[in-house]
């Protein structure tokens, strides 16, 4: 494509030519309006003077007859630049005056636009076009006054021609500043297009210009770098969620592995063929439920559950899920309380929002014990509205988590070193971050001096 | 009792049909779906066990004609897709009951019998018995051996499941499922907690125990006599 061919086919340049065609209509509308109303002016402004002229020389006609007439009209017709004059018979034959006008222009008395000849220059003289009034007066003769009518076509040129100037320059300008602003856009979208197409072809740490003009290019390539943004912490994500996969699976594989193996080599009776094939299907139910805690994760992040939500009270499901877990709390020395005032309806994967809290209230369990022996640990499930937001949170009187490690307990597979020898696959965190997530809002980790507090928030409109 | 089982994985398929048999069933199995339609439309089956994924006719489909002819006959649906919304379009396609692949047989034998039991008319009695002990499903009355015992709503509903499928082999998922609405993962087994607290007010003081754990399977509530 040649580069006019591509401007003209800019959005701009498409904008500015529709802009030029409207404006010079307008500007067109205006001149003619006012050459209009200018020649109309003139006209009436001739029609005046021939009015007043013909009002004086009646006057003095009636005063001193047809002889003071003609040597009036003799003497004014001589100025020069005068204006029109001849006063005829009235059979027509022309008594004094300045011009030679057609026959049958002085048969009917009032106003009309005929062509003359000024009769002094004879009959080389141009004719030109003049307004004229007749007047009979008594006597039978005949007065014509008129006017040339020069000055209109002075002045019509005196418009038209700067008109067609402005016409022609507003054109210019048009087309220039339109070919200005696309080149001008072009550039900064070709720029932006360059750009997309380097980072789609691999460097994904690439960013589009910014140039703090906060323009309408300035606002797309700020999202567009956003968007940038999580698509490269989603494929880091990615990369370390497969690497730990690799690591995670394959270890229970291996377990598994080994304990058909022994039992190969080893198991001489029938106990220890069971005993190896129960440890082997327990194995393996460990690696589904982790495949199947990954598949939650990755559908809750993908956002597919938003079709089965549903409106729910969330302080039903606070309570009922604290009910679920309140007898294995005790059995492990833990006292737990619910404050949940209901209802808190949602709208949410109910199913979703129980796994989480269940989550949470199970490491709750598992690691909320309290230091310090003696101190009866209690695990607080806690549902509230806060604004616009509902909040479920779980509270223990455990170790907590150190400040810096909370981010990270968050990802998948993350186990800290405290917790190795609890089972679990490090996943819980993360599928109740990402189950906030999904619910628009977020899962914050915070001390609960002594204790560590984790808050769902879901947005109340979710979904 | 007599099952179909629609099933594509040859293997898998076999495997159902000798572990049914074992239990005490007889299956009958097709490979794709109009052969698994047209048989569940003619034969006389107790229960259909369907697969999701199936050549010619996917088991959604299968199910939804079935109940558009006004046929009733119990479905369990199985299916490698486990997640919460794949249950809730399985459910709602007319299937009674979902299981995730990979399974355990005894998981997919407890809900095949619950499923059977569920046509049957007996559960809609309002007194359970089981040996010495009565549940009433109306004035939430549960007396053994003449002697009231108090229990909390959720042991209540616990106990009427349990009585409700007396008899039958009732598994951890069906009882969070059946008793708390949830068909996630636990993590930890608090159901056997809930159970051995339930065993300890209606077992305990009586002689003779009715609440049974039966080992890799799940809970069964019987009169040992019987």
């Amino acid at each position: 494509m040649t580069a006019l061919g591509k401007l003209v086919r800019t959005t701009a340049f498409k904008i500015v030519a529709v802009y030029l065609l409207v404006f010079a209509l307008f500007a067109a509308a205006v001149i003619v309006y006012l050459a209009r109303h200018t020649q109309q002016l003139v006209v009436a402004q001739i029609t005046e003077t021939v009015e007043a002229e013909i009002r004086g020389l009646e006057e003095q006609y009636r005063v001193g007859g047809i002889n003071r007439l003609v040597s009036v009209v003799e003497t004014r017709a001589a100025q020069p630049g005068s204006n029109l004059y001849l006063v005829t018979t009235f059979a027509g034959a022309a008594i004094v005056g300045n011009v030679d006008v057609p026959t049958g222009a002085l048969d009917k008395p009032g106003w009309s636009e005929i062509s003359y000849r000024r009769s002094e220059e004879g009959d080389a003289a141009r004719e030109s076009r003049a307004i004229v009034r007749v007047l009979l007066v008594s006597g039978g003769f005949r007065l014509l006054v008129g006017r040339d009518f020069e000055e209109r076509e002075r002045l019509r040129q005196i418009l038209a021609q700067p008109a067609r100037w402005a016409v022609v320059l507003l054109v210019v300008m048009g087309v220039a500043g339109g070919v200005f602003v696309a080149r001008r856009v072009l550039k900064r979208i070709e720029a932006m297009t360059a750009t997309s197409e380097r980072i789609m072809t691999g460097d994904l740490g690439g960013r589009l210009a910014v140039d703090g003009t906060g323009d309408e290019f300035d606002r797309l390539a700020s999202s567009l770098n956003a968007m940038l943004e999580r698509i490269e912490g989603l494929m880091a994500g990615l990369k370390h969620v497969s690497d730990n996969i690799a690591h995670d699976l394959k270890t229970p594989l291996t377990r598994l592995r080994n304990h058909a193996e022994e039992a190969l080599r080893k198991a001489k009776s029938e106990a220890e063929y069971r005993a190896a094939l129960e440890a082997t299907i327990e194995e393996s139910d460990g690696l589904i439920r982790t495949f199947d805690a990954l598949l939650m994760i990755a559908r809750a992040e993908a956002g597919e559950t938003r079709a089965n939500m549903t409106d729910f009270d969330a302080a039903e499901v606070a309570k009922s899920v604290a009910e679920l877990y309140e007898p294995l709390a005790e059995e492990k020395g833990l006292r737990l309380v619910v404050k949940a005032d209901g209802p808190l309806p949602v709208h949410a994967s109910r199913e979703l929002i129980g796994q989480a809290l269940a989550n949470l209230v199970d490491n709750a369990i598992k690691h909320g014990a309290p230091a310090a022996s003696g101190a009866t640990g209690e695990i607080e499930v806690a549902a509230r509205r806060d604004g616009e937001r509902t909040l479920l949170m779980v509270s223990d009187r455990g170790p907590g988590i150190a400040e810096r490690d909370r981010a990270r307990v968050i990802e998948r597979f993350v186990r800290l070193e405290s917790s190795r020898s609890q089972p679990g696959a490090g996943l819980g965190l993360s599928l109740a971050a990402a189950v906030a997530r999904l619910h628009g809002g977020e899962l914050r980790l915070e001390d609960h001096a002594p204790g560590l507090r984790v808050t769902l928030a879901l947005s109340a409109r979710a979904g | 009792m007599r099952l179909l089982v629609v099933e594509d994985d040859r293997e898998a398929a076999e495997y159902l049909r000798k572990a049914l048999r074992e239990a005490g069933h007889v299956a009958e199995v097709v490979h794709e779906g109009e052969a698994g339609l047209a048989l569940a439309i003619d034969g006389e089956f107790d229960v259909l066990v369907v697969d999701r994924m199936l050549p010619k006719r996917d088991g959604l489909s299968l199910v939804a004609e079935l109940r558009g002819r006004g046929i009733a006959t119990p479905v369990l649906i199985l299916s490698a897709l486990g997640q919460v919304d794949d249950r809730v379009t399985g459910l709602r396609a007319g299937g009674d009951d979902y299981l995730a692949k990979p399974y355990s047989f005894s998981e997919l034998l407890a809900r095949i019998e619950a499923l059977a039991r569920r046509a049957t008319p007996q559960a809609a009695d309002t007194v359970y018995h089981v040996g010495d002990l009565e549940l009433d499903r109306l004035s939430h009355r549960v007396v053994r051996a003449g002697e009231e015992i108090p229990l909390q709503p959720r042991e209540f509903r616990l106990l009427e499941y349990l009585m409700r499928h007396a008899g039958q082999v009732v598994t951890r998922t069906m009882l969070l499922e059946n008793v708390w609405d949830y068909h996630f993962d636990p993590q930890t087994n608090v159901i056997d907690v809930h159970v051995s607290r339930l065993r300890a007010k209606i077992d305990k003081s009586f002689g003779k125990p009715l609440l049974h754990t039966v080992r890799g399977a799940g809970y069964m509530i019987r009169d040992g006599t019987r």
